[in-house]
């Protein structure tokens, strides 16, 4: 099936938003284009469920259409979209309601001790020995095994690259919060990774 | 001095750009003391960096579809409000 209207996808965002709203449906059309990838990364990445993803792609943008005339143009489109999603997806997550779902206004255990326990430098160029699937596998696996609270900041911050505030907002949490949390997924991430790429043998402290 | 723990704790600061050369200078000179501290941020940037290298995956194209056939009702639903 032919997308409706795919026309106008060589114009930057603010054009296109400006275009959207004045009722242009192609130019709209453009921006899902552009952002449907990732929304749909960010939402697998969060309900960790293909079908709770499939959902949030779509209500999100199909909110942000509704809501077209509610979105202020100082502000980026890729933002709200992204804001959009993340509270669809977190309702999802919250409706599923499993053991391991953490609120994440939850308060951040300031006390909890930074594990590093796998001090090893890595094997050269672990893209390279890995096909992209196997990569995006392990990837996967380690996001996957973050609180959701963690998962979500890491997400928005590193992978979507919002700002710690627009991070703070979408998630509806305290800057600080954002910091401590990036700091800690960080950590556990880069200890899992180690784990998996890290040199074998003797050589590892060869560095040194 | 810097204890690896406060180290640490800025380390998003010391992986930060934007830091200013003053408390780079700082953190580096526990990085330049501590080899442990030091594998730690290596391999913390190396995390990142084999994060940011993926692009995301293009959609399936089922789901395209019918992302585009929910839009498309919805867009002539408002056409047909207006």
């Amino acid at each position: 099936m032919a997308s409706p209207g795919n026309n106008a996808s060589g114009f930057d965002e603010q054009e296109l938003v400006t275009r959207a709203q004045a009722g242009d449906n192609s130019a709209f059309t453009a921006l899902v284009q552009r952002y449907q990838n990732r929304i749909y990364r960010l939402a697998k990445n969060i309900t960790q469920n293909k079908e709770d993803a499939e959902d949030v792609l779509q209500e999100a943008f199909l909110k942000a259409y509704s809501h077209l005339d509610t979105f202020q143009r100082n502000a980026k489109f890729y933002t709200w979209i992204v804001r959009i999603a993340v509270n669809e997806a977190l309702m999802k997550l919250r409706k599923r309601k499993t053991d391991r779902t953490v609120p994440l206004d939850e308060p951040v255990d300031t006390g909890e001790e930074t594990v590093n326990r796998e001090i090893a430098v890595w094997e050269d160029n672990p893209e390279q020995r890995y096909s992209r699937d196997e990569m995006q596998q392990i990837l996967d696996e380690a996001v996957q095994d973050l609180k959701p609270d963690f998962r979500a900041v890491f997400l928005l911050r590193d992978i979507e690259e919002l700002s710690t505030e627009e991070t703070a907002e979408a998630l509806g949490v305290s800057v600080p919060a954002v910091k401590s949390r990036l700091l800690r997924a960080r950590l556990a991430l880069r200890e899992k990774l180690t784990r998996k790429f890290k040199r074998k043998g003797e050589d590892v402290f060869a560095h040194l | 001095m810097l204890t690896c723990k406060q180290f640490l704790e800025e380390l998003n600061d010391y992986l930060d750009p934007s830091i200013d050369p003053e408390t780079k200078r700082h953190l580096e000179a526990h990085v330049c003391e501590c080899p442990n501290c030091f594998v730690i941020v290596d391999t913390t940037q190396k995390t990142l960096k084999v994060f940011r290298g993926m692009d995301p995956q293009p959609i399936p194209e089922d789901l395209k579809n019918r992302l585009w056939s929910a839009l498309e009702r919805k867009m002539a639903a408002k056409k047909g409000v207006a």
